[in-house]
Parts: structure tokens; sequence; C-alpha cells
């Protein structure tokens, strides 16, 4: 029974860490990128408008941020609740 | 040497090198055929994944697609990236710890249905379909632009080089082919984005150029964004930067594009499958992330290669007399790509917002008075715009812009072969494990032997590229528009119900059958009315290409109604969805 508690926690814990980065996710696409893009285009980060620079660019370097930060987390959860491979 | 020697060279090299991967990796049974084994490392699936991913389309039409879209090119830039992060948090590790060989696979067995089942494989089949006739007739195009071959042969041509590795080594020899084809692609992508960006700006990464200031002429210390949102807005478009501008797409559309082009990305099977053949849950996540982080060294280079090349476009051809043209646009005029209507009779090329002909350029084989190729359109007299210019050019024209040497474009024509060929491959397995497996083994007969099931294998290979071969060369008028069908169906059929099947035990047969059916159905209906009927974009304007995202929420709402009112799947299935929430014991994927 306690291996069945162990468990749901270790999925509990899962589904966390995944909303948490989902959100970062749709943040920056639909967020910075589609919904507010002309208020950030008025600040500026060298040539780029900032709003341009999140949907061109800054959008897909979070992509790939967030994917590593998952493989990271989720290896060190696997340990932890011992369902590692 | 000539151009069209290096590319004879080149070419040939990188043939010869698929082909001995190709022998390399020949494999004897179905596991190697269908899963590579599943001992594939985390880092090479990840290229494979990236090559499988990025298509004749990517390669060569994206940058110029953006450059003339501006800002609205990041429905593309996005859509084709984000859907990673779902396919890393959302699917790849259970598939991976679930199993078996192909998505028709879980969905089956997930709902325990070969109704599920077959409505999976057709799927598939109609997605994989639409998506490779586009790639073989890639391969064709670009046989015929650097090689002088005629289109049809380039796609025979085409047709047995895929025939012989992905016949003789099934997902084995696709994977290291396609990690192969991989490093010839984003080489041949970045030579020519690396130098035009020293020429343009001074400096050598391309993405951090594109956001400098002009290096030379009369620009030079002005940014580049802002010089070409200034000339653009002198030219009657809107500005590069600006969003949702009186000529470009609304918010909503932009972000309906957007989500339904990653969630596509994230149901398409040649795709997912590619997560199948590594050997871990944990390597599965890991080659999520290799794949995405490969993907987008292009995809942050295409948008600024599409800058530069407007502005020097712009820079080099508006308002300047045909007669002192650079040279790479009387070469390329040749193919058609670009073309120039004197319409004001002063001798000089004006570029302007609007359409300069109708159509795409039909050559008369004559030359004009300033020595112009000459065309047949119609020329349309209601904007002053006098220049044609294909997509396309963008790139395959970036290595003439920039003075490079010979070599370099022919590594282009090897870049573009390497992304149509290692995309189409990955489709075809698809096409054929969807018959060979999933409707003949699965479902027709269970006792097929090992040797039998893996000669049907290579016989549906060859099916499949006679099929896309077919296509290839008597493209039907649609292929274009039918792309928006490929995403359109995978985020409206798969991706709820996949999703819904890892983490929600409750959903049942009923519920995913009828969330597909309905999904597939409003968005196919959506499509043929706008794309083929001639009617408006009816639903709050959303695009064709962003219908897919309603189909979507449709099928994901239709499951959970219907699974809540009919019985709850069986006990063994709910103990299965608990298996795969978990890494341990993921082991080798196995075929029952």
């Amino acid at each position: 029974m306690e291996n069945q508690d162990r468990l749901k926690e270790y999925w509990r814990r899962n589904l966390r860490l995944m909303l948490v980065l989902l959100a970062i996710w749709a943040v920056v696409s639909y967020g910075f990128s589609i919904v507010f893009v002309q208020a950030l285009n008025k600040i500026h980060l060298g040539g780029f408008p900032l709003g341009f620079w999140f949907a061109q660019q800054g959008s897909i370097y979070t992509f790939v941020g967030l994917i590593f930060v998952y493989v990271w987390r989720m290896r060190r959860l696997d340990r932890e609740y011992d369902v590692h491979e | 040497m000539s151009i069209q020697i290096w590319t004879f060279i080149l070419v040939g090299i990188t043939f010869a090198i698929y082909l001995s991967i190709a022998w390399m990796s020949r494999v004897r049974d179905t596991r190697g055929f269908y899963v590579a084994g599943g001992g594939v490392p985390a880092l090479a699936n990840g290229m494979a994944t990236a090559a499988d991913w990025m298509s004749a389309a990517s390669f060569i039409s994206m940058a110029g697609l953006i450059s003339f879209m501006g800002y609205t090119g990041c429905v593309y830039l996005m859509g084709w990236t984000g859907g990673y992060v779902l396919l890393a948090l959302l699917l790849a590790p259970y598939l991976r710890k679930f199993g078996k060989f192909t998505v028709p696979d879980f969905v089956g067995d997930r709902y325990y249905s070969d109704g599920a089942r077959v409505v999976a494989l057709v799927c598939a089949i109609f997605a994989s379909l639409t998506y490779v006739a586009g790639q073989m007739r890639g391969v064709g195009i670009v046989f015929s632009r650097f090689l002088e071959v005629d289109v049809n042969t380039g796609v025979i041509i085409g047709m047995i080089i895929v025939f012989i590795y992905a016949g003789l080594g099934g997902m084995k020899g696709i994977t290291w082919t396609q990690v192969a084809q991989y490093c010839v692609l984003i080489l041949a992508f970045l030579i020519p984005a690396v130098a035009i960006s020293i020429k343009i700006t001074g400096h050598f990464i391309p993405q951090i150029g594109f956001g400098g200031v002009i290096s030379e002429g009369a620009n030079a210390g002005r940014y580049l964004l802002d010089t070409l949102n200034a000339i653009s807005a002198d030219l009657g478009f809107d500005q590069y930067t600006q969003a949702f501008g009186p000529n470009s797409k609304s918010m909503l559309d932009v972000a309906a594009i957007t989500l339904a082009l990653m969630v596509g990305t994230a149901g398409l099977p040649h795709v997912i499958i590619r997560f199948y053949t590594v050997p871990s849950v944990k390597a599965a996540r890991l080659s999520a992330g290799y794949a995405l982080l490969f993907i987008a060294i292009l995809y942050t280079t295409a948008p600024s290669v599409a800058v530069f090349a407007r502005y020097n476009m712009i820079d080099t051809l508006n308002n300047v007399a045909y007669e002192q043209a650079p040279s790479w646009f009387k070469n390329w005029e040749k193919t058609g790509l670009i073309a120039w209507v004197d319409k004001n009779g002063d001798g000089k090329m004006e570029y302007r917002a609007g359409k300069a002909i109708e159509g795409k350029p039909k050559l008369t084989g004559q030359t004009g008075i300033y020595g112009q190729a000459l065309v047949s359109n119609k020329v349309v007299d209601s904007n002053a715009n006098e220049l044609y210019v294909d997509r396309d050019i963008m790139v395959l024209a970036n290595p003439e812009i920039a003075d490079l040497p010979a070599w370099v474009i022919a590594l282009v024509a090897a870049g573009g072969l390497a992304a149509a060929l290692s995309t189409a491959s990955g489709l075809l397995l698809v096409i054929a494990s969807s018959i060979s497996h999933d409707l003949y083994y699965r479902i027709i007969n269970r006792s097929a032997s090992e040797k039998q099931r893996l000669l049907l294998g290579r016989i549906m290979i060859g099916v499949a590229v006679c099929a896309a071969g077919y296509f290839g060369i008597n493209p039907p008028g649609f292929v274009a528009q039918v792309v928006a069908f490929a995403f359109g169906l995978a985020a409206s059929s798969f991706f709820p119900i996949l999703v819904l099947g890892i983490f929600w035990k409750r959903a049942s047969k009923e519920g995913a059958i009828t969330g597909m059916v309905l999904g597939i159905g409003f968005t196919m209906l959506y499509i043929i009315q706008t794309k083929f009927l001639g009617v408006g974009n009816w639903f709050f304007g959303i695009s064709p290409e962003g219908i897919g995202t309603v189909g979507m929420i449709l099928n994901f709402a239709a499951t959970v109604l219907v699974s809540l009112v009919t019985k709850a799947p069986p006990q063994d299935i709910q103990d299965m969805v608990e298996s795969i929430r978990t890494p341990r014991g993921a082991g080798l994927a196995t075929d029952h």
C-alpha cells in the first residue's frame, strides 16, 4: 500500500513540474510573442523590437531550455522515488 | 571547376555515404525494421529526428516565406518548434514506456478496440501520404535546378535511393542515414547564412547579426531592422517587424495557426515513432531535447536569412537599371524564379507591394531590349510593382548573393536533397508499417511469421515509394494546399486522444472514436469548404491552416463527454496506463 502512495506522489510531482513548464511555454509563445507583442515592441534589445525578438528567436530558445530543465528535474525525481531505469 | 561539376561530385559523395550506411545497417528482424532494434543513442536519435522533421520546405522555402511575411512568419517558427515541448512533456516518455512499434499500436491497445486502430491507421496513412508527395517533388526540383536533369528523372533517382536504404535497413537504415543527412543539411544552411551575415552586418553569428547595424552602403551605421521597416513602409508593405498590420493576419488567426502547427507537430506519426527507437524513457526525454536543439539551429538562423535576403534584394534591385542588375539576378532569371516586367518603360526595376504579374512566370524564351527574359503572363496594372520574386530564391540564390565559391552552391543542392530524402524516408516507413504491421499483422493475420512480416514490410516500402513517386511526377494541383491537411489532421485526430489516453484513465473507447471522428470531420469539412469550395473563413476569420486548433478542442470535448457517459475502461487497461507513468522496466519495444 505504501508503494502505491509513493507512486501517487511521484505522479503528482511530475504533473506539477509539467504544469509549471507548460505555463512558461504558453506565456512566452502566446503571451510575449502574440498577445503582448505590440506592447513589448516599444522596448528595444539592440536592433530588435523585444516582441518581435521573442516571436522569432526568444521563444525558440525558451522551448529548448524548457525540455532540458524537464529532463534534468525528471531524472532527479525518478531517482528520489526509486522508479529510475 | 563549374557549379555543375561540383554539384555532381558533392551529390555523388553524399549518396554514396547514404548507401554505404544502408548496407552496414541492413536488418534481419521486425524489431530492427520498425524501431531500429530499440538501441539508438539519444544524441543520434535527436539528429535523426531533426532531419526527419526538417523537410525540403523547411530548408528551401521557409526563410523566403518569412521574408515576405515579416513578423507573421513566427507562426512557422514557433509552430514547428513549440510542438517538441508538448512532445517531450506529454507524449514521448510515456509512449516509449508503452513500447510498441507504431502510433496505431498505442491507440488500438489503449482504447481496446480494433475500430480505433483502423481509424488511427487511416489517419496516419493520409497525413503521411499528403506530406511525402511534396518531398518527392522537392527532390525532383533540386535535381532539375542544379543538375539540369528532367524533374521526373530526378524524382525517379530519389525513389531508387530511398527504396534501397529504407527497404534494406528499415528504421535502422533510415535512422543512421538521417544522422548523416542532418550534418549535410545543417552545414549547407549555415555556411551561406554566416557569409551573408558577415557581408551585410560584419557579424558572424546570423542570430545576432540581424539585430545589428548595416556595415556598408547608403544605410551604413543604421540598425538593419529599422532600415528594413522604413524601406518596407516606403514601398507600400507593412513594416517588417510590425504585428497584425493592415495586410497581415489578425491576432486570433496567428494564435490559432501557431497552436495548430504545434499540436500537429506533436501528433505527426513519423515524429512520434522516432521515440520508440531509443533504449529507455530517460533517453526518450533527452532525445526530444537534442532534437529541438538541432532543429533550433536552423530555425533561429532562418529568420535572420529572411531579413538579410530581403534587405539585400531590395537594396541591390529596387530602382536599379536592368543593365546594372547583379549577376545572380540574371542567372536565376532563366529558372523563372525571378522576373521583371518594365511597366513604365523606364528600364529600371521597381519593387513595390502587390503582384507584378498573374501567376508564376511563363518564359517566352525571348529577351527584351535590355536583355531581360520576357514572360507571357498577364501584367497586373493596378500597382507599380515590376518584380516577381519566388520565395525559394531567398535560400537558393544566397551563396551567389554572398559571392561564395561554386562548391558552396553545390553544397546547398546536396543539403536540399538531404532535407527532402530524410523526411521522405521517415514518412514512407509510417505508411509501410501502417499496412504491414497495423493492418496485416495486428488485425488480419496474427500468426504471420517473422520472416513473412519482414518481407511484407519491405514490399510495402516499395509500394509506398511508388505511390509517393507517382504523386511526385504527377502532382495533384492541390499538393501545396493539402499540407494544411497533414497538420490539421494530426492536431485534430491523434493529439487529444494520445494525451487523454495517458493522463486520464477514464477515457473510453467510445469517447476516443467519437473524438477522433468529430475532430477530423470538422477540420476536413472546414478545409474543403475554404480551400476548394470558395467559402470564406467563416469561423471567426480563422485560416484553414489554423482550424486544426478548433478541431482539437472539439476532439478533447467530445472524448471527455462521451467517456463520462460510457463504461470505464476495463481494469487491465487502467493498470497499463498506471504502468506507463513510471519509467522503470521500459525494456525493449515489442510487437505484442
